[in-house]
């Protein structure tokens, strides 16, 4: 079963330069959450923060009913071994070969023997389909495979937690399409609780049921992914449609005025857009072999009630 | 890098911190045996040739420099003596220590530099593994190993140079050179060179673990690291010897 994530209040800054500030949220144990926003608006820092590697300047990060940021060093150690984190490159260590590297977790923290790690190990990279490619060094593959490699790696010591530092970028869409298959049949399989940091819209809105977005040094939105994806918050719908015309700028953000004008001339057609329902996309379901746990029924159910619903409106 | 006027207190605290933790992970269990063989060989592999190779031309100017200055006052039988002395006590550890903190500890700096802004310092630490003890404690030790037995190589390598120039190209007398070795040397002279040796060798490593694990800024901060390393090292290493020599003689009593 995962473990909750309570965020509460948590400011980082670093020098003058405020990265985000009052940020309160709870990762729901067991689910999908996925944290949303611009480039550079402290994505990956909100990440590192959470696992310890970096210390807020006030706020607190509860996981399983401890405080990371106050834990000693040797507990913080030991907290972290609840968390798998695939990080932006894979971070795979360069002078291992891929097997080693996800063995590596197996063979500092358990005493397990050398068939049973490598039965583990093989396991996890058939899970990722990098079966066939033990002995490449991290140099050699595809930053594709470096980061199904960092999965798996982050997989082996069946983690609690598993957070996610934009799984989707440099990859091909089909790629991104299998990946986003791959963390909905973990989350069926595994129940861990799972948060993405990511700036593609499409995953965003396929696979997670929470989204939260951070724009402007702050937390806009948190909630259940019905609730951003209707929701009339300019920044969220700007987002989420992935257009120009909106608060978020080129650079940073853009003047008061400007950002009601272009949001005057596009009220028609959005409304125009709001009729025909493609607010909703439909939910990215566990693969049909999976037995799906109670939580992953109840998302199926409703979901074809919904796209029943919806093809008798239309 | 920006500058402020509590920057250098501030690195200068963390990485005595830093010094700290390494003091106090050393006893942690389970010693990562394989690291530090690895390590200890790395070390050892590229400090080696240019150590001995450093220390013969080393041993040769001692000995010429003796050599002429022991002519003119007529001491010709105490140019073995002086020329063991210097090697022994100053030159050897200097030497050692500048190869270790060169070769050895640029190498520690970049490897580990690369590591952190790939960010494999960090999955280490997700991971549940904490570098010092995995990373930073091997390489202290094994450094300090390779330093200790390095010293006797340019000890050995320095006194053989130095008979050779002496009594080869001087004209010296073989016996009078063998005879004078332990007039102004003692034993005591050794041990002490080992001991600065030891200690020159962990901060070498100690302040290249530092800068390694501390890089940012991408490749070019992995250079800069290396670069601040090996000076700050050269600092500490010179100043750590002052020091210890001065102490040296307040302990030690000398002869002649």
């Amino acid at each position: 079963m995962g473990v909750e994530i309570c965020v509460e209040g948590l400011t980082k800054s670093f020098g003058h330069q405020v990265i985000w500030q009052d940020v309160s949220l709870t990762l729901p144990a067991g689910e999908v959450s996925v944290m949303l926003g611009p480039s550079g608006t402290g994505k990956s820092v909100f990440l590192k923060t959470l696992v310890g590697l970096l210390k807020p300047d006030r706020g607190c990060v509860k996981v399983a009913g401890r405080d990371i940021t106050r834990l000693r060093e040797h507990d913080l150690y030991e907290v972290r071994k609840l968390f798998g984190v695939l990080f932006q490159d894979g971070a795979l260590f360069g002078s291992m070969n891929l097997y080693d590297n996800i063995a590596f977790p197996l063979r500092e923290h358990t005493r397990k023997s050398e068939s049973q790690i490598r039965r583990i190990v093989l396991e996890k990279m058939d899970m990722v389909g990098l079966i066939g490619s033990e002995g490449k060094l991290p140099g050699e593959i595809s930053g594709g495979m470096r980061k199904r490699a960092g999965l798996a790696r982050a997989l082996v010591l069946d983690p609690e937690i598993i957070l996610f530092d934009e799984p989707d970028s440099g990859l091909d869409p089909v790629r991104v399409a299998y990946l986003n298959q791959l963390i909905v049949d973990l989350n069926a399989q595994i129940d861990a609780t799972f948060l993405i940091v990511t700036h593609d819209i499409a995953s965003a809105r396929q696979v997670p049921d929470n989204i939260g977005l951070l724009f402007r040094r702050e937390l806009v939105m948190f909630g259940p992914r019905e609730q951003l994806l209707t929701s009339d918050e300019p920044v969220v719908r700007q987002f989420l449609n992935g257009r120009m015309q909106g608060p978020i700028g080129m650079a940073e953000e853009k003047d008061a005025a400007q950002v009601e004008q272009e949001l005057a001339r596009l009220g028609d057609m959005d409304r125009k857009a709001r009729h025909v329902g493609n607010d909703m996309t439909p939910r990215l379901l566990p693969s049909p072999g999976i037995t799906r746990p109670p939580r992953w029924e109840a998302i199926a159910r409703r979901e074809s009630e919904l796209h029943r619903k919806e093809a008798a409106d239309a | 890098m920006r500058l402020s006027p509590t920057g250098a207190l501030r690195h200068s605290g963390n990485l005595f911190a830093m010094a700290l933790d390494v003091v106090r992970t050393i006893p942690r269990r389970p010693f990562q045996a394989r690291e530090f063989i690895q390590q200890a060989w790395f070390v050892a592999s590229v400090t080696i040739l240019p150590t001995a190779l450093v220390s013969i031309p080393f041993g040769a100017v001692i000995a010429l420099q003796i050599g002429s200055l022991t002519r003119q006052l007529g001491a010709q039988s105490f140019s073995g003596a002086a020329s063991v002395l210097a090697v022994l006590r100053e030159a050897s550890p200097i030497v050692t220590a500048l190869l270790i903190a060169g070769a050895g500890g640029t190498a520690i700096c970049a490897d580990l530099g690369a590591r952190k802004i790939r960010e494999e310092i960090d999955a280490m630490q997700v991971l549940g593994i904490d570098p010092i003890h995995r990373l930073v404690v091997p390489r202290v030790l094994a450094s300090m190993v390779v330093a200790v037995l390095l010293n006797g190589l340019v000890s050995v390598v320095g006194v053989a140079g130095g008979y050779f120039f002496n009594v080869v190209l001087q004209n010296g007398t073989p016996g009078a050179y063998l005879a004078s070795f332990t007039t102004l040397a003692q034993l005591s002279d050794l041990w002490a060179a080992e001991v600065k040796a030891l200690v020159f060798g962990a901060i070498a490593a100690i302040v290249a673990s530092y800068k390694g694990l501390t890089a940012q800024g991408g490749p070019k901060g992995v250079g800069d690291a290396v670069n601040q390393s090996v000076v700050i090292t050269f600092m500490l290493l010179f100043v750590t010897n002052f020091v210890m020599t001065a102490v040296y003689f307040q302990v030690v009593p000398q002869r002649g």
